[in-house]
């Protein structure tokens, strides 16, 4: 890597078969994977499932167990962090207090003994807004402020990789939607590529162009936000991002491109293409079947009803109903005993299905998806209580 | 905050004249009482008698030490262009300033060490800094004579290295006299700095190399503005008592060595010349506030620790 400077690489990100070993706990298990140039990228996991270990290998700040990471073609696994083209917003904004914003700003270009930095300077504050502070202490403004200082102080570097640590962690929420969209505005402006790490699932959804669930050390799944969202190939991933009716079933046949699911209460029918990868198909295996809430539609239950031509249907009787608005959350138990939540859209002005009426719940083939029998059906609820 | 904010703001903040606040109102100047009856009596009041002594003239044709109380304030002038006055008192300066500047050199690096690789064992170590206290002032400070005597291991090295004569000592002298200051002194140093050190969060370190700064670099502009707080007190809290130590030079020194705390000791209790021995601790108080004084503008900080 000699005859390349590794401060000016520039490209894709690179992690490759990246471990880290604290001891006997492994926080990051042979992870890889690889973020354009000019992506907006979040790794979005529980506290304690490797994100931030990975972040601070990427900045240098934790050297990895085994594998190698990249920038382009510039290997930069064990290069120390003040050499890397890769800067951090930290989750604490970490800014100098005894320096004013302009100084730290400036801190990067001063080292590495840029010329105009005071015009740069100006410029970075400039997109962030916050030009009137200049000479201001850190303390002096106000969580908002200084986590746009952390930022403006990262990107006037213009580094290869900018990563980005809970960034919105201490703000409160009003001020976190805003950030968020502020973020997403500067990354567009500025071109770098991002890499986000949060546990807020709304917040990697919001923003980035690709989202890495993390679990355990390892990448659960990765892709757009409506993909992982929409088609969840783990029961982490379905529970942890938003929320998920999970229920066991068998699988009792196929039928063209359908798939014929058999649980307590009937059958199911379901596209081959929702099922995710590598879940056996055979006649009487385990599989788990998911429906996200909203795309449940609910009825009241008529006698001599005729079920819907598609057949997914169950019915049972109303446990809670909370009415919030734009949408009402139902909790339902079906007559095979499984517990189903619902969130209606206030489309009507009739009010709301009763608590203890018998209901008919039906959703498309199309909007459920199937996932391997395996899988622990409550992974990563938990978390997203601890989180919301 | 200084202690006046604080009780400025107790008291606007109450405006209410209910009666448990009401006596929430006194709270403060209750709880400054037995400080300031303290200062007053063992401070203040024997301040003003020196500074009356200091003024003091012979009763004409009295005894040795016989003074009457004169409104003489020649005897300042006098005592300062007297060199066996102003000589050891500018002596005392460059020791205590030679001292100091050890103490941070060697303090500096054993705060950090404490604070950022000491670990679990922090908290023995602090105690190891401060363990010397556990001996007596004189004690530790006679024990320096038998370190740097003739036949001591200190002497016996530096023979060997040509530093001194073959025959030759380092005590008496001027460099034991800095020894042991430094030596004695050096725990003052030590403790604020560290308790600067121990403050400074870690990920602002980790935040400079993050932004291009070398290690020494991120040290230069980082973790030593921010332990600026600490190396003042200990600077302060070496130099001030050991630019009025006499117990070093008087164990340590020749003579030639003396600092203006022996002149005065004996200045008032050999030749029982109160009113010069008072001009001259008025002078090294006066010195050492207006040094001080200096230093922290300087320094551009008031808040110490």
């Amino acid at each position: 890597m000699s005859k390349t400077d590794i401060t000016k690489a520039e490209g894709d990100l690179y992690l490759e078969n990246l471990t880290k070993s604290f001891g006997d706990f492994t926080a990051v298990d042979d992870l890889s994977l690889q973020v354009p140039q000019g992506s907006f990228f979040a790794l979005l996991g529980p506290s304690g499932c490797g994100k931030t270990t990975t972040l601070r290998m990427v900045a240098g700040l934790e050297a990895p167990t085994a594998g190698r990471i990249r920038i382009g073609d510039a290997d930069i696994t064990y290069e120390k962090p003040y050499r890397r083209p890769v800067n951090t917003v930290f989750q604490n904004y970490a800014l100098f207090p005894h320096m004013d914003i302009q100084e730290n700003v400036g801190f990067g270009l001063k080292r590495r003994g840029i010329k105009d930095v005071d015009a740069q300077v100006a410029d970075a504050l400039k997109l962030i807004q916050l030009e009137q502070v200049a000479k201001r202490k850190p303390t002096q403004l106000s969580g908002g402020q200084q986590q746009r200082v952390a930022l403006a102080r990262a990107i006037v570097n213009r580094p290869a990789v900018l990563l980005l640590d809970e960034p919105l962690g201490a703000l409160d929420l009003k001020l976190r939607r805003q950030m968020q969209l502020e973020l997403k505005r500067i990354q567009t402006e500025v071109g770098l590529t991002f890499i986000h790490v949060t546990h807020d699932q709304e917040e990697a959804m919001t923003m980035a162009d690709t989202v890495a669930v993390m679990n355990n050390g390892i990448i659960e799944q990765m892709g757009p936000p409506t993909e992982l969202y929409e088609s969840p190939r783990t029961a982490f991933v379905a529970n942890f991002l938003g929320q998920s009716n999970l229920f066991p079933a068998k699988v009792s046949g196929v039928d063209g491109d359908n798939v014929v699911l058999e649980d307590s209460d009937g059958r199911f029918l379901m596209p081959k293409n929702r099922v995710a990868d590598g879940v056996n198909l055979s006649s009487g295996s385990s599989v788990l079947v998911g429906v996200r809430p909203e795309k449940i539609n609910i009825g009241p239950l008529d006698p001599g009803q005729e079920p819907p031509s598609h057949g997914n249907y169950v019915d049972g009787v109303v446990e809670a109903a909370s009415f919030l608005g734009v949408s009402t959350q139902y909790e339902v138990r079906t007559a095979g005993g499984d517990a189903i939540s619902v969130f209606a859209q206030n489309l009507d002005v009739h009010g709301l299905m009763p608590v203890a009426s018998q209901v008919r719940l039906t959703w498309l083939p199309l909007h459920g998806f199937v996932l391997d029998g395996h899988e622990d059906i409550n992974a990563g609820v938990e978390s997203e209580l601890v989180v919301g | 905050m200084s202690i006046a904010a604080a009780i400025g703001d107790t008291l606007e903040e109450q405006p209410h004249k209910n009666k448990p606040q009401k006596q929430g109102r006194f709270t403060p100047y209750w709880l400054l009482l037995p400080g300031l009856l303290w200062l007053t009596i063992f401070f203040i009041v024997p301040l003003v008698t020196l500074f009356g002594t200091s003024l003091m003239t012979p009763v004409p044709g009295g005894d040795v030490g016989e003074f009457e109380q004169t409104f003489h304030f020649a005897n300042y002038v006098d005592t300062l262009t007297d060199s066996t006055y102003y000589i050891p008192l500018f002596r005392s300066f460059i020791y205590s300033g030679i001292a100091t500047l050890l103490a941070l050199a060697i303090g500096y690096p054993l705060a950090y060490a404490i604070a950022f690789k000491g670990g679990r064992y922090r908290n023995i170590l602090l105690v190891l800094v401060i363990a010397p206290f556990f001996v007596s002032f004189i004690l530790r400070t006679v024990a320096w004579r038998q370190i740097l005597a003739d036949e001591g291991p200190v002497v016996a090295i530096l023979r060997y290295l040509s530093l001194v004569e073959p025959t030759g000592g380092v005590y008496p002298s001027a460099f034991a006299v800095i020894m042991g200051l430094t030596y004695n002194f050096l725990p003052f140093m030590t403790l604020p700095i560290y308790a600067s050190l121990e403050r400074v969060d870690h990920r602002l370190i980790e935040a400079s190399g993050d932004l291009y700064a070398k290690p020494f670099t991120g040290f230069r502009k980082v973790t030593w503005p921010l332990s600026l707080p600490g190396v003042v007190a200990g600077t302060l809290l070496t130099f001030i008592p050991a630019a009025g130590d006499y117990v070093n030079a008087a164990l340590l020194g020749r003579p030639s060595n003396t600092m203006i705390g022996n002149r005065i000791e004996y200045t008032f209790l050999s030749v029982n010349d109160y009113p010069t021995a008072a001009v001259l601790s008025f002078i090294l108080m006066a010195t050492i506030l207006v040094l001080v004084l200096f230093y922290i503008r300087r320094m551009g900080t008031e808040e110490l620790v």
